[in-house]
């Protein structure tokens, strides 16, 4: 592949963002037909990176070219138009259409310029979702019903709708079981067989050995190596250099397991129909425990009902003896849980409200007296919590004390979420998607 | 959720109404039946009631072309509405897109270029108010809820700076006699007539094409549209351009209905047609919602309004009565959205 150029060269490539540098001079070259794994902890740029590459974000600077020519993405179409499809890890999909009509949006079929040809929409979907492996979805059906495995196959049934010649796959695998991914790979496969690129980011490094051929690596907004190997770079360095830390100082010294205290969380069958089903979970002094589990399969699901943000169908949960009442958040604040979603914009931060403000936001009643605020102790208590909320986070959470359905591997920052016995839970599922399937939290 | 997918296909069995009929698109269909079918038993049970209540009254042909033609003038407007709406817009300034048509339609100067000029008056300014409007949205930044009510505002004082505050009165023959009894074909109004042509092309334009599906989807999720390769601001500007030109075409209808120009003209139609758009099952929130739904909602309540003058009831009782309707209406929704 000497002679010809590479099918897209991006050089210092920048974007800022209020307030933040996104990306700041990022190297990517991509070669015909080969896998490239894009690799960075969460922040690095990687979603930037794609969105400009996907056309949906202009960068500051930078050159892009495809196929050796400099080349301009002003616009998902423009992107599009030259064989550049993206698979979005957060699904881009509208729900309220039907899978053909989500397949072929921006591109449908039609006669006259604008009357859409429902039947030949409606037959390439079916086409493209057998090549996938998946002609049991039906392309009538809203995207709403679908579980967030098959929404992923639509997704991908719409990047192949285009004619591709490179495609974007941000975390693909995430919403998919093992054999799931073994036809995901079948169909990456296939593609580049056809000289198609992928490039493909996922956080599960025995992905990128099965599959990648190349990887580059992004910290903090630029490329810290590209082109490495895929298959034979020793893991330790990839984890010093999407990290910049050794990989020892990934997983820090704990204290010791305190033995055979009394549990200060107590879950028993917690259950909400549809979305997981009866568990039980034991939480002792200084312990974390980590739920695993496949996007959609029911971890944050399962930590905000533990938290009374969802009404839980059956089963209850007891902190320190004290029952919780069922569906309240209220309740489970005054027993002392906290919870970090997923979601952090909107979840939990007050974006146009100050740090003093959302820090308090929660335990407002302990700075008000007959409903007026005390602001200086706010402030306080504030100042307090905020010095540990902008320090560095545990970089990494080793998953431990119960058995996980699936190990996170050896790659650096586990997407485990974690539930800690401070009573404080986290979660790092990315949509709020159910399944039938729930993570089995055997004991 | 493995529970959706039996009850979609159960639902996709069912009959479906004539006007729906042969869409491939069965399963979002079927949804939109359980919604459309209870509407119209909703208007069923209406003309019931007013059958039982006042029975020679009511059901008079003379009572029936009233109704029609009283639909006629909002329910156009109601179209365009859904079609913002749907898109997660809202379009507050019909009511004085409305008066502000009709009464430039309808200066002594633009009635002297007789009907083409009247009509043509009309549709124009209704439009250029929808392409402010929708420049103002998609280009300008400002929030529909905003960019509207200050056309309304400004709709409203220049319709008023027009007239002066008086009636205009139309002298173009042609446009008298579409109000009249001798136009009326196959007993219907040519004001019913054309909300009915409104209709057909709104169904059309929201099931059949690439502007329609578009129009759901930036609704539904705009980034994802955006992604998709949709011009989404054009699509907005389009949207409220459309709402604007049925503004438009109901001042006409509004101008053959009174045989004058009022600045007082559409007053509060804003309110009536999002609330028929809601009744009809639209999501004020955008993604989701059916012309059929918007109409049966717009004949429901100038029904009700009917039967409450009829049964010499006060305005201000039928305003509390539409009242619980909405709020009825949405519950029922969501009730039914739940199960189906």
């Amino acid at each position: 592949m000497a002679p010809e150029p590479p099918l897209l060269t991006m050089s210092g490539i920048t974007k800022s963002f209020p307030g933040v540098r996104a990306l700041d001079g990022v190297d990517l070259q991509v070669q015909a037909g080969e896998v490239h794994c894009l690799l960075g902890q969460n922040g690095a740029g990687k979603s930037t990176l794609i969105k400009v590459l996907a056309g949906a974000h202009q960068p500051d600077g930078g050159e892009i070219r495809w196929r050796g020519e400099p080349t301009a993405l002003r616009s998902p179409l423009a992107a599009m138009r030259l064989g550049i499809a993206t698979i979005y890890q957060e699904l881009d999909l509208v729900e309220g259409l039907s899978v053909a009509e989500n397949v072929h949006l921006g591109h449908e079929p039609t006669t006259a310029g604008f009357v859409v040809r429902g039947r030949a929409a409606k037959a390439s979907t079916a086409a493209l979702l057998k090549r996938l492996g998946h002609a049991e979805i039906d392309p009538g059906r809203p995207v709403g019903d679908l579980s967030a495995a098959q929404q992923q196959i639509v997704s991908m049934a719409r990047a192949l709708s285009h004619e591709v010649r490179l495609i974007v796959m941000d975390e693909p695998s995430a919403a998919l079981d093992p054999d799931e991914v073994d036809n995901l790979f079948r169909i990456v496969g296939d593609l580049t067989a056809d000289g198609v690129a992928v490039v493909y980011i996922s956080h599960r490094l025995e992905e990128i050995r099965r599959i990648g051929d190349r990887v580059t690596v992004l910290k903090d907004g630029r490329a810290v190596a590209g082109g490495l190997p895929a298959k034979t770079t020793p893991t330790r360095d990839i984890v010093a250099l999407m990290t910049g830390r050794n990989v020892e100082y990934v997983f820090p010294e704990r204290p010791a397991e305190q033995a055979a205290s009394e549990p200060v969380l107590t879950v028993r069958g917690l259950t909400r129909r549809g979305e997981f089903a009866p568990l039980d979970l034991d939480l002792r002094p200084g312990e974390i425990v980590g739920l695993a589990g496949l996007v959609g399969s029911g971890r944050s699901e399962i930590l905000e009902t533990i938290y009374g943000a969802r009404r839980p169908t059956a089963g209850q949960v007891t902190v320190q003896g004290r029952v919780l009442r069922p569906g309240s958040v209220r309740a489970a604040v005054r027993a002392g849980l906290g919870l970090a979603p997923e979601e952090r914009k909107a979840q939990a931060l007050l974006m146009l409200e100050s740090v003093t403000r959302n820090v308090s936001v929660s335990s407002m009643s302990r700075f008000s007296r007959g409903g007026w605020l005390d602001r200086g102790a706010e402030r306080e208590a504030a100042r307090a919590a905020s010095p540990r909320a902008v320090a560095p986070p545990r970089p990494a959470v080793r998953p431990r004390a119960h058995p996980l359905r699936r190990q996170p591997a050896e790659s650096g920052p586990p997407p485990a979420g974690c539930c800690a016995a401070t009573a404080s839970c986290c979660s790092t599922s990315r949509r709020a998607a159910s399944t039938s399937r729930a993570p089995s939290c055997t004991r | 959720m493995t529970q959706p997918a039996p009850a979609a296909g159960a639902a996709a069995r069912k009959p479906v109404p004539a006007d729906d009929g042969g869409s491939p698109w069965r399963a979002s269909l079927a949804r939109a039946d359980v919604r459309t079918l209870s509407l119209m038993g909703v208007l069923a049970a209406l003309i019931v009631i007013g059958g039982i209540t006042q029975p020679d009254a009511f059901l008079d042909t003379d009572n029936v072309q009233l109704i029609l033609t009283q639909a006629s003038v909002i329910g156009v407007v109601t179209v365009g509405m859904t079609f913002v709406i749907i898109s997660g817009g809202i379009d507050l300034s019909v009511g004085a897109i409305v008066a502000l048509a009709s009464v430039w339609a309808t200066t002594v100067a633009t009635q002297e270029y007789g009907f083409a000029g009247i009509l043509f008056t009309a549709v124009v300014v209704g439009m250029g108010c929808g392409v402010v409007n929708g420049l103002l949205i998609a280009y300008g930044g400002l929030v529909p809820f905003i960019a509207t009510l200050a056309m309304l505002a400004a709709g409203r004082g220049l319709a008023l700076q027009i007239t002066d505050g008086k009636t205009q009165m139309v002298t173009v023959d042609g446009v008298l006699r579409l109000g009249e009894r001798d136009s009326y074909v196959l007993g219907l109004p040519p004001l019913v007539l054309v909300f009915a042509a409104v209709t057909v092309v709104g169904w059309l334009l929201l099931n059949r094409t690439t502007f329609g599906r578009r129009s759901v989807a930036v609704g539904g999720n705009a980034e994802a549209a955006r992604l998709a390769g949709i011009d989404v601001r054009r699509q907005r500007l389009y949207l409220y351009l459309l709402s604007g030109v049925c503004c438009g075409i109901a001042a006409f209808l509004l101008i053959i209905l009174s045989g004058s120009g009022q600045n007082t003209n559409g007053n509060l139609y804003e309110l009536d047609a999002i609330a028929a758009a809601i009744i009809g099952g639209t999501l004020l929130s955008g993604g989701r919602g059916t012309i059929t739904g918007s109409v049966l909602g717009v004949l429901i309540f100038t029904t009700i309004t009917n039967i409450f003058a009829l049964n010499n009831l006060e305005t201000a009782t039928q305003q509390i009565a539409k009242g619980a309707i909405i709020v009825a209406a949405v519950l029922v929704q969501r009730r039914t959205a739940h199960t189906s």
